[in-house]
């Protein structure tokens, strides 16, 4: 790493402890480089999510630090949380726009850059309906949408799509790798499926429970774009078995 | 159930039900200073009409006044609460304290306090504090009622207090103020009823006291009256609050939805 060209974000020494003593994580030490798509990976209780809070800024380590090259304005960074999140009082058009909304933009302008965001998500003609009309897919599409509406040079996602079916599930892999590759943004992403993290993530960091701590990393060069023949190509499953092994021996030594 | 059976059953069961009344009391020869047949009532409703509607327009100011009172220091308070937990821990052990205390106990001291000569003051005192606390705790309840991601995200978006509370609060707890609402608005009728029935003495000249009036001359049907007429009232408040309910939740809430 040049130092024309500090990673994105640095964690080092990470260790959080909550007020009744119970050691979250202990000792995170990760970079991330610009334009990477990360997945954390680990079984659930890991504390994976806590890892994405601490570098969005929602929780403070009670040790170590963490270095961002993400400029401090609103919206440089964008969050999906495992629920869509959505507020179920506003139609998706507005919902989409709130982080627009929260930062001032003037309502015309933030309108136009929403409609070309539910656009990009395929959801320009359900602008005008209310979360609970939308399916699972379709609200997690505009949880994206609201995340990205913003530009974030840094995407977290805490296990967006856990909650979904496996065939939509796969297609919204898909798209979020084409979001990926058109904005290229740095995405870290949270999840529990060794297939998943496989097939999105340029790098897989491996984590083990109690305390949660990264145990093992591994790049996966599979080409891109990736698609459907990625899945089925023999370096796709020799990853996936290293990454699982790599899992199997992190719940080992947890155990 | 069909909508026919909803709008047309309860009717039906109510005209069966005062028919059966009428039908009892000549074939029972039941006297009218016991139990009046529905059609004396009607006719008292008539005859009285002047009378009963001028005190129905009192006990309908009084009640709409404590509600909207009620309302107002009620979510008042509860966003003094929201912004400020030393705040909600110094005075809610007081609203609770107002709310346990039985109304009919403190009755006669605000009378006395207010005077009498000013009675409807009384009147709206009392009604004011039995419609006050639902809101109170409903509203409460409603704004620190908000899914926890959504408060995250904004809190990623730097939103400031006002955007939390006008954007994420306000609108979380609006099925449970207006649920609070729904009960406050018949606690305020009964409120101003019960006050009137301590006020009493002829001072405040609402509904309530027509009651107790023609309980003491035995003049039923006018009883019945003035009874029915509140019923009345307390089912059009109801049935508005529902309304506004519907209109403001219609399209996302849960309650609303319909199945």
């Amino acid at each position: 790493m040049t130092p024309e060209h500090p990673p994105l974000l640095n964690l080092s020494g990470l260790r959080l402890a909550y007020a009744n003593g119970t050691l979250a994580l202990d000792g995170i030490d990760l970079t991330v480089k610009r334009g990477e798509f990360l997945s954390l990976l680990g079984p659930s209780g890991c504390g994976k999510s806590t890892v994405l809070r601490l570098i969005a800024g929602l929780l403070f380590p009670s040790d170590g630090r963490i270095d961002r090259a993400v400029s401090q304005d609103r919206g440089s960074i964008g969050f999906v949380f495992q629920e869509p999140t959505l507020m179920p009082w506003a139609r998706i058009i507005d919902n989409v726009r709130l982080p627009l909304d929260l930062a001032g933009v003037p309502k015309a302008e933030a309108t136009a850059r929403v409609m070309m965001e539910l656009e990009k998500v395929g959801l320009q003609d359900f602008s005008k309906s209310y979360p609970r009309e939308l399916s699972g897919g379709m609200k997690m599409r505009a949880s994206l949408a609201r995340a990205l509406v913003t530009r974030p040079s840094l995407l977290l996602l805490d296990e967006p799509f856990a909650a979904l079916d496996e065939i939509t599930r796969l297609k919204l892999n898909d798209e979020l790798l084409s979001l990926w590759r058109q904005y290229g943004f740095t995405a870290i992403f949270v999840t529990h499926s060794v297939f998943e993290s496989v097939y999105l993530s340029t790098r897989v960091a491996v984590m083990r429970p109690r305390p949660g701590r990264i145990v093992a990393e591994l790049v996966v060069d599979l080409p891109q774009p990736r698609d459907l023949s990625t899945r089925t190509g023999p370096e796709y499953n020799a990853h996936c078995r290293t990454v699982s092994d790599l899992l199997h021996r992190a719940m080992g030594n947890a155990a | 159930m069909t909508r026919w059976g909803k709008w047309v059953l309860p009717p039906l069961v109510g005209l069966l039900m005062l028919l059966g009344w009428e039908w009892g009391v000549s074939a029972y020869q039941v006297p009218a200073f016991v139990l009046p047949p529905p059609s004396a009532v009607l006719v008292a409703l008539w005859r009285d009409g002047p009378l009963l509607f001028s005190s129905a327009w009192l006990t309908i100011t009084i009640t709409l006044q404590a509600f909207l009172l009620a309302v107002v220091t009620g979510v008042g308070l509860a966003l003094l609460f929201s912004q400020s937990r030393m705040a909600a821990a110094a005075f809610y052990p007081y609203a609770v304290i107002l709310q346990v205390t039985p109304i009919v106990a403190i009755a006669p001291l605000v009378v006395i306090w207010v005077g009498y000569e000013r009675v409807n003051l009384a009147l709206l005192i009392l009604a004011w504090i039995v419609a006050f606390f639902p809101i109170l705790s409903n509203a409460t309840l409603g704004l620190s009622a908000v899914d926890p991601n959504l408060r995250d995200l904004f809190r990623l978006y730097q939103a400031n207090r006002w955007q939390v509370l006008w954007r994420l609060q306000l609108p979380s707890s609006l099925p449970y103020l207006l649920a609070g609402m729904k009960i406050s608005g018949g606690l305020a009728l009964i409120g101003s009823v019960v006050a009137e029935f301590v006020a009493g003495s002829g001072t405040a000249s609402g509904l309530a006291w027509r009651i107790i009036e023609s309980g003491n001359r035995l003049n039923m049907p006018r009883l019945f009256a003035a009874l029915f007429l509140l019923s009345a009232l307390g089912i059009l408040i109801f049935a508005l609050l529902s309304l506004v309910q519907k209109r403001l939740l219609g399209r996302w809430h849960e309650s609303e939805l319909g199945r």
